[in-house]
């Protein structure tokens, strides 16, 4: 973005005033992820720099909050990570298979009432957190599912759903038909067609799809608190209960770990979306 | 095709509109199969359970069942006077019953929910009704306690006799209905639930002008920059969106503290003394200052999609025809992003207006939302129908700018990373 020679001076200083305020909106951004950082290799137990860490001296940084993290006694991160992943995984897989199937019913021209079903199906993402909680809560507290990982895999379902429909559809959008039935005209039945030709196509919407599914259900914490007991407590409730009690260095170790594997997941879903739109012939 | 024209026939000898809407009919139910699986899970966890939020909100039968003769004998009485024997021997029979179920205690609570005072003297006529004689109930009642003689609390049972209630609707709105059947307000500084909304509507209405007014100019950049450099700036806009939200509360309480860095900052600076450190967790500056950040991704990512698509020839055709650079931005730029600006601010409102985790852990007492106090009733006085009520008020506000949404922006067209 440089500027012409001959711009007048008084719009050059609007230029720099301008790229001056986007510097500052994008460090209000992404700045406040770097204090996580190196606090959590913090050889005290306070969640400030000490000065020994302003002046980079190696005694004030341990790995001690990452030693308690993983072996620290009744400590209740390695139940939660295992019951986040697990509920996590089904849920990513309900949320992909209902999903999926759906938005190919969607994107079919014959579709009736597309407008209002769309609604519908997208509503869970719309609708307050917190009222999603209460009518889930009920709804389970009901089926007798409260406090079982089966409901709670259930409720992230309801969560993870919409996005797969907006991102399968999406990649539908782009999809040419004419190859399914291409396909069929050389007797190829629907499922084979689907597996054989349409899925490789929509791959990367459907995986982007599950990517959202999975965060969702990885970070979700206000449903999970109407529904979780005291065995299927996850990451977020544990990240939740310590925020609220007492900020320790443990909770920033894991919020280290948090950031690493959303970066993991950000590259992935990136290079996802432009493999896509490759496939898709958009070259933006 | 009239049906005196000659009709096309297809191979099989059916007349081609006929086959053709057969055909039409069953790709309608193909494609609907394919989305009956999952509109029928959300209809029965998700839908119905709405509904059954409507029906706790409203629902009043215990009262109605605990008191069922009582309400009978009632109903030919005007409430004016105190009632009659029949009244006083039909609650008379009704409150037996209920002391061999032992459930006297629930009736007390939901009476006094209606009118304060009930739950002592209906400990008292437990006690005293065991020695009761037969007849004349109304002269026995009366005597246990001078609230028993008092018209109000008579009047109070009675209106608690239908199944429904709008009550809690009411509550939430800080009013009630009086000893007269008026709708009043509560006194003025019990008005809590009347400040909670409207700060709730607050805090959402600036957070989405902070995030629109942060959020453009940083759109604007990413859209209008080369592809290498815009890839790696929008690496700060997405990984802050796909990061725990957790993770980012947890970095704000930290730079919020008030040994924090932020306030470090304003020390460094000489803004503030050392030793007077402001508080700028646990408040409304906190809410603020952590939903913007974390709502920002939201308006800049649907800001940028539509700016993408706008050529920059249109500015340079704008200042070629003599427009000054601001007047190019404000008269070409500007107006084709509105649908950008909708999209974005309707999507941060809606977010904003239900935010939970964050508000209850950096907004203490005066940041917290409506949504805070729905937990609250949730989880601590576990009236599950007051919450039911308020939830459903907060839900009709998000459907009517979903809908809004919807008509402006269509819901097909959401994007998503």
């Amino acid at each position: 973005m440089a500027l012409p020679k001959y711009t007048e001076p008084h719009y050059r200083i609007w230029h720099y005033i301008y790229l001056t305020i986007c510097g500052a909106v994008f460090f209000f951004l992404i700045a406040p992820l770097f204090v996580i950082f190196p606090l959590s290799f913090n050889a005290e137990e306070f969640l400030v720099f000490s000065d020994g860490m302003k002046r980079l001296d190696p005694d004030a940084f341990s790995l001690r909050w990452y030693e308690d993290m993983i072996y620290g006694t009744k400590n209740p991160w390695g139940l939660a990570a295992k019951n986040s992943f697990i509920i996590a995984i089904f849920a990513t897989i309900g949320s992909v298979l209902l999903g999926t199937v759906a938005a190919l019913g969607l994107s079919s021209r014959h579709m009736p009432y597309k407008g209002l079903i769309m609604a519908v199906l997208i509503s869970p993402m719309i609708v307050p957190l917190i009222i999603s909680g209460v009518a889930i809560f009920f709804f389970m507290a009901k089926a007798g599912l409260a406090a079982t990982h089966t409901g709670i895999v259930l409720a992230h379902i309801i969560l993870g759903t919409p996005f797969v429909v907006i991102t399968v559809t999406a990649t539908l959008s782009g999809f040419d038909h004419s190859v399914t039935r291409a396909a069929a005209s050389l007797g190829s039945d629907p499922v084979n067609t689907f597996m054989k030709i349409t899925l490789p196509l929509i791959l990367p919407g459907v995986i982007s799809g599950g990517l959202f599914a999975f965060v969702t259900s990885f970070d979700e914490v206000v449903v999970v608190l109407f529904l979780a007991g005291l065995e299927n407590t996850t990451i977020p409730i544990q990240m939740w209960t310590g925020l609220r009690e007492q900020l320790s260095p443990t909770i920033l170790a894991v919020a280290t770990c948090l950031i690493i594997l959303s970066t993991l997941i950000l590259v992935t879903a990136e290079l996802l979306r432009r493999r896509s739109e490759r496939l898709r012939g958009i070259n933006r | 095709m009239s049906s005196e024209n000659k009709q096309i026939l297809t191979t099989d000898g059916i007349p081609l509109e006929v086959s053709l809407k057969k055909a039409e009919r069953k790709n309608k139910i193909k494609a609907f199969l394919l989305v009956a699986p999952l509109l029928l899970f959300l209809i029965i966890t998700y839908v119905f359970p709405i509904g059954d939020m409507l029906l706790r909100s409203v629902d009043d039968k215990m009262v109605t069942q605990m008191l069922p003769k009582t309400f009978k004998a009632m109903e030919k009485w005007d409430g004016q006077e105190l009632p009659e024997e029949e009244v006083f021997a039909a609650f008379h029979q009704d409150f037996i019953k209920l002391v061999e179920e032992k459930r006297e205690g629930k009736l007390s609570t939901q009476l006094n929910y209606t009118k304060n005072g009930f739950k002592s003297i209906i400990k008292k006529l437990r006690r005293a009704s065991k020695k009761f004689e037969e007849g004349n109930y109304k002269e026995q009642i009366m005597s246990v306690h001078k609230r028993w003689a008092d018209v109000e609390y008579w009047r109070a049972i009675k209106r608690r006799a239908p199944e429904v209630t709008s009550q809690k609707y009411l509550k939430a709105m800080d009013m009630y209905t009086n000893e007269e059947g008026k709708i009043v307000s509560v006194d003025e500084d019990r008005r809590i639930h009347r400040i909670l909304w409207l700060r709730t509507l607050e805090i959402a209405f600036f957070v989405t002008v902070f995030c629109f007014l942060m959020a453009y100019p940083i759109a604007h950049l990413l859209a209008t920059l080369p592809m290498k450099y815009s890839n790696l700036l929008m690496i700060c806009v997405l990984l802050p969106f796909w990061t725990s939200l957790l993770v980012r509360t947890a970095s704000w309480m930290i730079l919020l503290q008030q040994q924090g860095i932020v306030n470090d900052f304003f020390v460094g600076i000489g803004l503030v003394a050392d030793d007077n450190r402001p508080e700028m967790m646990y408040n409304k500056t906190g809410s603020y200052v952590a939903m913007t950040q974390i709502l920002l991704p939201f308006m800049v990512l649907p800001l940028y999609s539509v700016m993408k698509t706008i050529s920059p020839s249109l500015m340079r055709a704008g200042k070629s025809l003599g427009g000054t650079p601001f007047i190019a931005f404000w008269k070409v730029y500007f107006p084709l992003t509105i649908p950008g600006i909708g999209a974005g601010c309707l999507l941060v409102f809606i977010l904003a207006i239900g935010y939970y985790i964050t508000p209850a852990l950096v907004g203490g007492a005066s940041g917290t939302l409506i949504s805070n106090q729905i937990a609250f009733h949730m989880k601590s006085t576990l009236d599950w129908s007051f919450a039911s009520a308020m939830g459903l008020m907060l839900l009709t506000g998000v459907l009517v700018i979903y809908w809004l949404y919807n008509k402006i922006v269509g819901i097909d067209n959401i994007k998503l990373g």
